[in-house]
C-alpha cells in the first residue's frame, strides 16, 4: 500500500515539473506577441548591458537583455548547440572568423534589406567579413583588429636600428639585433596564434577562402600566403627571430624586459601590454606593419566582431534596428569605446578616439596613427571551418619550427586539412 | 578534483603477526610515494595561494611562489565586479552543490538499498545498466540533456543544473556496495520479526547504518558538481545563473580586446576552494563512525 502511495506522489510531481516546464515555456512567448518586443543578447563585452539599458531608455518597444557570455571558439560552439536546440538568443556576437561556421549551420540571418542604411558607415574591408563576399550581410561589425608594429622606442634608438618599412628591412633589422646582443630578438613567429598569421597573410593579399555560388575555393597555400610562410620560414630556421610560444610567462617576461623589440599585433595591443608587459609603460610605440614592397600601406586584420541576428529570432527587423543603433549612432559607439573598450569598426567611431591610451603616452597620436592604418587593412573571407584550418595550423607549424623544416610544407599540410574536412562536411568544392 | 583519500585500515593481527624490521622497511617507500603525491597536489594550491596575493604586473614579473601586496585590492576588485556579481555566483554554486548533492544522495542511498537488500525481477538488469552509466562520461550527456531540457523548456533554469546532477549512476554503485556490506540481513530479519515496516527498517535501522556512505557520496556529489564545467556551461545563458567556474571563465575569455583578468580569476579560485575545505574539514568526523557503526556478532 505503501510503496503505491509513494509512486503516486511521485508520478504527481513529475507530471507538476512538466506541467511548470510547459508553462513557463508559454508565458515567455505571451508578452513577445502583445507587449513590447523583448531581444536576448549574447555577448561577451564588457559593460554591455549598461549600454543596453540606454537603448531601452530611448525604445520602450525594444527591450534589449543583455546576457554576458565567455569569448573564445567556445562561445561559437555554445550558440551553435543553441540553435540547434532552438534556443538561441536574437542577438549573438560573433568573431569575424567564426561567422561564416554559423552561415553554414544556417544559425544566423540575411539582414541585408534591415541594415542597408548604414554600409557607408564601414570600410570596405571589414564589410566583406561580414558579407563573406556573397550578396547577403550576416551581421554589423563592432570592432576590428588592424594589424601594426609595436616597437620599443627606446631599444631601437640603442641597438641603432630604423623602424622597418619593409619586410626585408625587418629581415636585416632582426639579423643585426641578435649579432648585437644574443639575449635579444627584434621579434617572434607565433605558431600558437593562426589569427595572427591570417593577418599577415591578408596583408601579403592572401585569400584563405573565397566563396562563388554555392561553391567554395580554400587558398591557404596561395602565392601570397606561401610568400609569408618562407619569409618567417627563413628567418626562423637561422635563428633571427624567437620561435617560443607566446601569452606564457617567459613570453611575458621577454616583452616587459626588453628582450624583444617589436610585436606584430593588433590594435588592440594596449591592453595586453599595459597588463603583461607593466614595465615597458612610454616605451612602446606604434608604425605601420612593414610592407612587402616599398611605397604600398597594407595591413591586415587579428581579432574583432560582429554583431549577428540569429535565423531564429521572430524579431529580425527589431534586432536589426538595434544593430544599426549600437554599432553605428555616434552616442552607442562613444559607449561601447568608454564602457566596452573596443575599438570600434565603423568609421566614425575610429574618429572618437583622441587621447592616446595612458601606456602610449609618449605617442599622443597613437589613434589618429591608428586609423590610418584601419583604412588601410585588406579584407579577407573567412571559411565555414576555421577552427579546422588554425588547428593543422598549430599544428604544422610547431613541428615545423620543432624540426627547422619547411614553412611551405607546412602551409601545404594546413591546406590539405582544411580542404579534406571541407569535404567530409559535405561542401562543394570549386576547382 | 579533490580525492577523497580513506585512511587505509591496517589489521591488528597482521601487524602483530609481521617482524619489526620488515615492517619499517616496507612502510618507507609507501610514506616517500604519498609525500609526493601530497606534494604534487598541494603545489599547485601553494601557486594560488602565492599568486592570489599579487597585483597584476606582479603576476607575471616576479617569483611564482613569492607573495605579492594586493591580495585585499584583488579581493576588492572581485568584489567590485559588475556590482559583485562574484558572490552571486558563490551564492549559485552553493545551491547546486548543495542542493544537487543532497538530491543526488537522497536518490543514490534509496536505489542502492534496494538493490543490496531486496529481491527483485529485473535487479541484476538495472544493475549491470548501471554499472554501464558509470562507464559514460558525464561530458558526453551534456549536450545530449541540453538539447532534452532545451525542449521540456528547462534551459538556463536553476533546474537545468539541479535536475541532470541527482541520478549519478556511480553515487548508486556506491551505495549499493556500502548497504550490502554495512546493513546485516540478520538486523533486517530481526526488525522483521519484531513487526516493523519497510519505511521504519529504512528510517530506523538501514539509513544510520549508511551514514558514513551517505556521508562519502554527499561529498563525491558535492565536489563534482561545485567544479562541473560544461554542464552549467551549455545550459544557462544568463550571467546571473552562472556557478563560479563558468563566471570565472567568463573573466578569462573576455575576448581579445580586454586582457584577461588572470590576478581576479586565480583571487576568485582561491575563495572558491575556501568553501570545499571547510566543508571536508568538518564532515571529515563522520567517517570515522564506519569503525563503530553496524557492530554485530556474526
Amino acid at each position: 500500500m505503501r510503496t503505491k502511495r509513494l509512486s503516486a506522489a511521485l508520478s504527481v510531481l513529475l507530471a507538476g515539473a512538466l506541467v511548470a516546464g510547459c508553462s513557463s515555456g508559454a508565458e515567455e512567448q505571451t508578452p513577445q506577441e502583445t507587449g513590447p518586443v523583448e531581444l536576448t543578447f549574447w555577448t561577451w563585452a564588457p559593460n554591455m548591458d549598461k549600454i543596453a539599458a540606454v537603448w531601452n531608455e530611448a525604445h520602450p518597444d525594444i527591450k534589449v537583455t543583455v546576457s554576458k557570455q565567455a569569448g573564445g571558439d567556445e562561445a561559437a560552439a555554445k550558440f551553435l548547440t543553441a540553435a540547434k536546440a532552438g534556443n538561441a538568443p536574437d542577438l549573438v556576437q560573433a568573431e569575424y572568423q567564426m561567422l561564416p561556421s554559423f552561415v553554414a549551420a544556417e544559425a544566423v540571418a540575411d539582414i541585408k534589406a534591415d541594415v542597408e542604411g548604414v554600409r557607408g558607415e564601414f570600410s570596405d574591408g571589414i564589410w566583406s567579413l561580414v558579407t563573406l563576399g556573397t550578396d547577403a550581410v550576416y551581421g554589423l561589425p563592432q570592432d576590428s583588429g588592424p594589424m601594426m608594429l609595436y616597437y620599443r622606442q627606446d631599444l631601437f634608438a640603442k641597438y641603432g636600428i630604423a623602424v622597418p618599412k619593409t619586410w626585408d628591412e625587418y629581415a636585416a633589422a632582426a639579423r643585426t639585433v641578435r649579432a648585437k646582443d644574443k639575449s635579444v630578438y627584434l621579434g617572434g613567429f607565433s605558431t600558437k596564434d593562426p589569427g595572427w598569421f591570417a593577418g599577415l597573410s591578408q596583408q601579403a593579399g592572401g585569400q584563405w577562402w573565397a566563396i562563388t555560388g554555392e561553391a567554395w575555393k580554400v587558398g591557404i597555400n596561395d602565392e601570397a600566403t606561401k610568400k609569408v610562410a618562407d619569409f618567417w620560414g627563413g628567418l626562423a630556421k637561422e635563428g633571427a627571430v624567437d620561435t617560443q610560444a607566446p601569452w606564457t610567462p617567459e613570453w611575458n617576461a621577454a616583452l616587459n624586459g626588453g628582450k624583444l623589440l617589436t610585436w606584430a599585433s593588433a590594435v588592440w595591443g594596449p591592453g595586453v601590454l599595459s597588463s603583461n608587459a607593466p614595465d615597458g609603460k612610454g616605451k612602446w610605440a606604434i608604425a605601420p606593419l612593414p610592407q612587402w614592397s616599398a611605397g604600398e600601406s597594407y595591413s591586415g586584420f587579428w581579432g574583432g566582431s560582429s554583431i549577428a541576428v540569429s535565423a531564429g529570432s521572430k524579431h529580425r527587423k527589431a534586432a536589426a534596428q538595434f544593430l544599426s543603433w549600437l554599432n553605428t549612432d555616434a552616442k552607442a559607439v562613444d559607449l561601447l569605446i568608454k564602457e566596452a573598450a573596443i575599438y570600434p569598426a565603423a568609421k566614425s567611431g575610429q574618429k572618437l578616439l583622441t587621447t592616446a591610451p595612458e601606456y602610449f603616452a609618449n605617442q599622443p597620436d597613437f589613434w589618429q596613427q591608428a586609423t590610418t592604418i584601419a583604412g588601410t587593412a585588406r579584407g579577407f573571407t573567412f571559411g565555414p571551418n576555421v577552427n579546422v584550418a588554425y588547428g593543422a595550423y598549430k599544428d604544422a607549424f610547431d613541428k615545423a619550427v620543432q624540426q627547422k623544416s619547411s614553412f611551405a610544407d607546412a602551409l601545404t599540410s594546413v591546406q590539405d586539412a582544411t580542404v579534406a574536412d571541407m569535404k567530409k562536411s559535405g561542401f562543394t568544392l570549386a576547382g | 578534483m579533490t580525492a577523497i583519500a580513506e585512511k587505509p585500515r591496517t589489521s591488528v593481527a597482521a601487524e602483530k603477526s609481521r617482524p619489526r624490521g620488515v615492517r619499517r622497511g616496507l612502510g618507507l617507500a609507501p610514506t616517500a610515494v604519498l609525500l609526493l603525491g601530497a606534494l604534487y597536489c598541494l603545489l599547485p594550491v601553494c601557486w594560488v595561494l602565492a599568486a592570489s596575493t599579487k597585483t597584476r604586473g606582479e603576476l607575471f614579473t616576479s617569483n611564482a611562489f613569492a607573495p605579492g601586496t594586493g591580495l585585499l585590492d584583488n579581493i576588492a576588485d572581485l568584489s567590485a565586479y559588475r556590482d559583485g556579481i562574484f558572490w552571486q555566483w558563490m551564492a549559485n554554486t552553493a545551491l547546486y552543490a548543495g542542493v544537487g548533492a543532497l538530491l543526488s544522495t537522497a536518490v543514490s542511498v534509496l536505489a542502492g538499498y534496494a538493490l543490496a537488500k531486496f529481491r527483485f525481477f529485473g535487479r541484476d538488469t538495472i544493475f549491470t545498466v548501471l554499472i554501464g552509466g558509470i562507464l559514460v562520461p558525464a561530458v558526453v550527456l551534456a549536450v545530449p540533456q541540453y538539447l532534452l531540457l532545451a525542449k521540456a523548456g528547462l534551459a538556463n533554469t536553476y533546474w537545468a543544473v539541479l535536475l541532470p546532477s541527482i541520478l549519478h549512476p556511480y553515487s548508486i554503485y556506491l551505495a549499493r556496495i556500502y548497504a550490502a556490506a554495512a546493513i546485516p540481513d540478520a538486523l533486517l530479519e530481526a526488525g522483521r520479526i519484531d513487526g516493523a515496516g519497510e519505511h521504519r527498517l529504512l528510517r530506523v535501522v538501514a539509513l544510520p547504518l549508511m551514514a558514513p556512505g551517505m556521508v562519502t557520496i554527499f561529498l563525491f556529489q558535492f565536489v563534482a558538481i561545485w567544479n562541473n564545467f560544461l554542464l552549467p556551461f551549455i545550459m544557462l545563458a544568463d550571467d546571473e545563473r552562472f556557478p563560479l567556474t563558468v563566471g570565472l571563465y567568463t573573466l578569462l575569455a573576455t575576448g581579445a580586446n580586454q586582457p584577461a583578468l588572470y590576478n581576479l580569476v586565480i583571487t576568485g579560485a582561491l575563495l572558491s576552494i575556501i568553501p570545499l575545505i571547510a566543508l571536508f574539514l568538518t564532515m571529515q568526523r563522520y567517517w570515522r563512525t564506519d569503525l563503530s557503526g553496524g557492530s554485530v556478532k556474526s
